[in-house]
């Protein structure tokens, strides 16, 4: 495909013939430094599209790196935190991974495309990281982001609209698996992920096919209610499903100057990812020593209530009690029809506050007015679907 | 129960760790790879019949400590003669250079009298980073008691041991170069040249790097205690006598066996496994191999955190000196030099452009047009090291960078034959008495010594690799990241030479976190 402009300030994805036509509001913004719908239309119908019809995300800004050689394996399981050992050619799992001491760089997925060879997919860029790990290991590492089209199918109907569009064999995909199939005769790798927390595809392709792919969901569109979404609805989603955002939620390792503004797994709450019965991996000796400690603060899930939305909130251990934390995100979730946010929020002794009070500033008829909400410390998911995992999923 | 410890290499450092941690009645078990113990500090043979010391020549300073914790004189340590240095010159205006004294054709009166108190006051300085040199390096952050005590000892020596006037030079020169300094300080031109050599030879630096001050100030360290000498046998039989003497404390030495690599698991060491194959298992494990080495090869990347890694594998660590051994039918004749005064310790240094020149090439991976020299012959006190009125000469040649880029393959024999020539110009006829020659570059020390780099110190001198961050910040202080696996060779605090003290402080930091005795 063309070479990228340098003139061009964002770089166009190979969908960006699609995601152009199809944006009424043309509202854009960088990701990765791809030129990014932010929406297509209107918030709420993407929304609702990801969460009772089928929408279509172009995911290609996502960093995919490629690793390859004998000693692939080894690499990846001292980079990541998790024990990756049972993962095989057809799977994904999901990851993070820490600098030396603990504190969290970036999370992502391995896919494992054939023997010796891991496609890594993260938020950020990781490529210095990678290479500066792999020292002393045969391995290959290459950035293959603009080598990929990536698109995200998802939502209740996604199956039957991949099905109606033409591909075989989706129905019996488990999640975290991937169907190596294709389509008018070009190679497309399905995977059953995603970021929604419901029933949802992730397609890849090579660059050149982008289009066609594109248009053959599309040309389903008469069965099905088919949007293409933005990053604003996959936000609401994301937030609803309870999966973190490194870098939104909370300062990446590799972007932390001040002592204690990083995180480690612990911290983030992600104690369930780290595998301390497996060989050394980056970080490993910080968080046994952190572990024997008490916990001292942990980014939680919490539900605020009243309607105000609590952006940017100061946390509290009470009305107008001792400061304890902050809001790092939140949105309003139309489905609960409540105030959900990721908070980093202090701990006592290594226990939970028993009270976290929300100071919250928000205008009406642009005068500026405070007032105090409630929060509850959420541990599941805000939101899940029985749909995300059933195989085979619901037909429409 | 009695604790095991392996120690991984038998240079002096690591025989010296051997022998505190064996007199502490811990289970000694020492494994060297080549075929003698010593290291760099060894005795070796070459073009049949003739002996040399293997890479260091001259002792500037075992550690007195050392010396009489261990009873070395006892092992049949045997003092050599104290050496002058004299700075060659091609016209015959030969400087001779002593602790204080310096004299010569050409020197001014101005220029002697500076000398002095120039050396008086750099052995001041010296003096005062003492406390720093037999002590662990104090950490920044979580400092010990210990570490307080070190860093409160250095204080009060700058200032109150130094005075506010020197302290406050002290302050103004530890960062700058030497050129600068001794541009100050002196007139003579041949003078300054062979003082710089000191601050330079062993380094990837020039006269006008800096860190030279620094790099100076560590070699002068030894003259607080005194002369460097020529030991009678080499410095094999300096190393030979720790041997004898760790031997004598219990501890069990074996040569001729590589350690192919640290057993580690969990993050923690369980001992060694030999190139044979055959597993050594102990409590405690010493390396006294140079950092990466240690880290990279030994342990291996998988079980370091990646950033550590990194750190140890951009340490700076390419040699820049190689070793030549000659052997000569008979005494060469430099000008008017007498037999005696060729037995010291001989210098081509001419001027400080001179050394500046010769190191240009070295930053581009090439060895200097005009080599820089320092000479020993060290079968003028010790008649046996070659056979009946023959002589051995040995040259340790700057700048000869460990990545050349032509490669040594085709240049090894190039270089060595321009030292040859280079010696000629100061004595004639010099060619015609070598009857044996053999050079080593640093990429063949590297080789044959299993040293990284080949480099002089294990690891360049500079302030980001000296104290609190040598080798690396996260394996200062002897600790590795792995538990039980500790260092003690010069890639650790203080650093290179023959001083024992990187060993010493070693096995003081293993017997004060893993008891005192064994
Ligand atoms: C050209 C040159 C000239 C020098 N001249 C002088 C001088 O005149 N005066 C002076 O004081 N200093 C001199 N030095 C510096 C001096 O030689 C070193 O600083 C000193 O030898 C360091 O001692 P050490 O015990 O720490 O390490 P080393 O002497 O390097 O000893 C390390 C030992 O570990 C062994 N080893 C490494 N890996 C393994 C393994 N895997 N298994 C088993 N064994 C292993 C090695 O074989 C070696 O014997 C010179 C250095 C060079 C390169």
């Amino acid at each position: 495909m063309a070479k990228h402009d340098f003139k061009q300030v964002l770089e166009p994805t190979p969908f960006h013939a699609r995601v152009d036509e199809q944006s009424l509001v043309k509202n854009w913004t960088s990701w990765n430094g791809y030129q990014t719908a932010r929406v297509y239309d209107t918030l709420a119908s993407e929304y609702f599209a990801i969460r009772s019809s089928c929408s279509v995300m172009d995911l290609t800004p996502m960093e995919k790196y490629r690793i390859t050689g004998p000693d692939a394996f080894k690499f990846l399981s001292h980079l990541v935190v998790r024990d990756i050992s049972k993962l095989q050619v057809g799977r994904v799992t999901y990851v993070l991974w820490c600098n030396d001491e603990g504190k969290v760089l970036d999370d992502g997925t391995i896919f494992q495309l054939a023997e010796n060879d891991y496609r890594l997919c993260s938020q950020h860029h990781q490529l210095d990281w990678l290479l500066l790990s792999s020292l002393g290991m045969d391995v290959n590492i290459s950035k293959e982001t603009h080598e990929v089209a990536a698109l995200a199918i998802q939502g209740p109907t996604s199956c039957s609209v991949l099905t109606e569009a033409g591909f075989r064999g989706l129905a019996q995909l488990k999640p975290f698996r991937v169907l190596q199939t294709n389509l008018h005769g070009f190679e497309v790798m399905i995977s059953r992920t995603g970021y929604t927390g419901d029933l949802g595809y992730e397609l890849w392709t090579s660059p050149e096919n982008a289009l066609e792919l594109w248009d053959a969901i599309f040309a389903v569109q008469n069965l099905y209610n088919i949007r293409p979404v933005g990053l604003d609805a996959l936000e609401i989603v994301r937030i609803e499903a309870g999966f973190i955002m490194p870098g939104d939620d909370f300062n990446t390792a590799e972007t932390t100057v001040r002592a204690d503004h990083d995180r480690s797994p612990f911290e983030l709450g992600m104690d369930w990812v780290v595998n301390f019965n497996k060989p050394y991996f980056t970080g490993k000796r910080a968080l046994i020593a952190e572990q024997a400690l008490p916990i001292r603060r942990r980014l939680v899930k919490m539900s605020v209530k009243g309607n105000k939305p609590p952006a940017d909130s100061f946390l509290y251990d009470g009305k107008s009690g001792k400061r304890i934390g902050t809001i790092k995100s939140q949105v309003w979730s139309p489905i609960l029809k409540a105030n959900l946010a990721m908070a980093d929020v202090e701990y006592r002794n290594g226990v939970a506050p028993s009270e976290v009070w929300a100071e919250i500033y928000y205008q009406k008829e642009l005068e500026w007015r405070a007032t105090w909400a409630e929060c509850r410390i959420i541990d599941k998911p805000f939101w899940s679907h029985p749909r995300r995992s059933a195989t085979p999923p619901g037909q429409f | 129960m009695t604790r095991s410890v392996i120690i991984v290499g038998g240079g002096h450092n690591g025989l010296i760790c051997a022998a505190y941690l064996a007199k502490a009645g811990y289970e000694v078990k020492l494994v060297e790879a080549r075929d003698r113990v010593g290291g760099g500090a060894s005795t070796v043979s070459f073009a049949g019949g003739y002996s040399v010391s293997g890479l260091a020549h001259i002792l500037h300073s075992l550690n007195e400590k050392v010396c009489r914790d261990l009873n070395l004189a006892g092992a049949g340590l045997k003092a050599g003669p104290a050496v002058d240095t004299i700075s060659l010159d091609r016209q015959g205006r030969h400087l001779t250079l002593g602790a204080n004294t310096a004299s010569g054709d050409g020197l001014s009166q101005k220029d002697i009298d500076a000398y002095r108190s120039f050396k008086n006051e750099y052995r001041a300085y010296a003096a005062a980073l003492d406390p720093l040199m037999m002590n662990k390096p104090p950490r920044l952050k979580d400092m010990d008691g210990r570490d307080k005590l070190t860093l409160a000892k250095i204080g009060m020596k700058l200032r109150f041991g130094l005075g506010a006037k020197s302290m406050r030079e002290f302050l103004r020169v530890g960062g700058i170069n030497i050129y600068d300094i001794l541009n100050e300080v002196f007139d003579n031109e041949s003078l300054k040249g062979a003082i710089a050599l000191d601050a330079v030879l062993g380094h990837h630096m020039g006269p006008r790097t800096p860190n030279t001050v620094l790099a100076y100030l560590h070699r002068l360290r030894g003259e607080n205690q005194g002369l460097p000498t020529l030991p009678p046998g080499g410095m094999g039989q300096v190393t030979q006598a720790i041997s004898d003497a760790a031997h004598g404390f219990g501890a069990t030495i074996r040569t001729g066996e590589k350690v192919k690599r640290i057993l580690v698991s969990d993050g923690k060491t369980s001992g060694v496994e030999l190139s044979n194959g055959e597993q050594l298992h102990a409590d405690i494990v010493v390396s006294n191999a140079d950092a990466k080495t240690t880290f990279l090869d030994l342990v291996g990347t998988g079980e370091l955190d990646a950033m550590f890694a990194h750190r140890v594998n951009q340490t700076r660590c390419k040699g820049t000196v190689a070793k030549v051994y000659l052997a000569l039918s008979e005494l060469p004749q430099f000008g008017d030099l007498s037999p005696e005064q060729l037995g010291h310790r001989l210098l081509v240094a001419p001027d400080m452009r001179y050394l500046e020149h010769a190191f240009n090439f070295a930053k581009y991976g090439e060895f200097s047009r005009a080599p820089v020299l320092e000479i020993t012959v060290p079968s003028i006190a010790d008649t046996s090291l070659a056979p009946a009125g023959h002589h051995v000469m040995s040259v340790s040649a700057g700048y000869a960078p460990y990545e050349l880029k032509e490669g040594w393959e085709q240049q090894r024999t190039i270089f060595m034959d321009k030292v040859i020539a280079l010696v000629g110009e100061y004595a004639p006829g010099f060619e015609q008495l070598v009857v044996g020659k053999e050079i080593l570059t640093p990429v063949d020390i590297e080789r044959e010594y299993n040293l990284t780099g080949g480099h002089w110190h294990q690891g360049e001198m500079t302030i980001d690799q000296s104290f609190m961050m040598r080798p690396v910040h996260g394996s200062a202080q002897y600790d590795t990241p792995i538990e039980g696996l500790f260092l003690c060779g010069a890639t650790a605090h203080p650093g290179g030479n023959v001083t024992g003290i990187p060993g010493h402080n070693a096995a003081q930091r293993i017997l004060k976190t893993q008891g005192e005795s064994g």
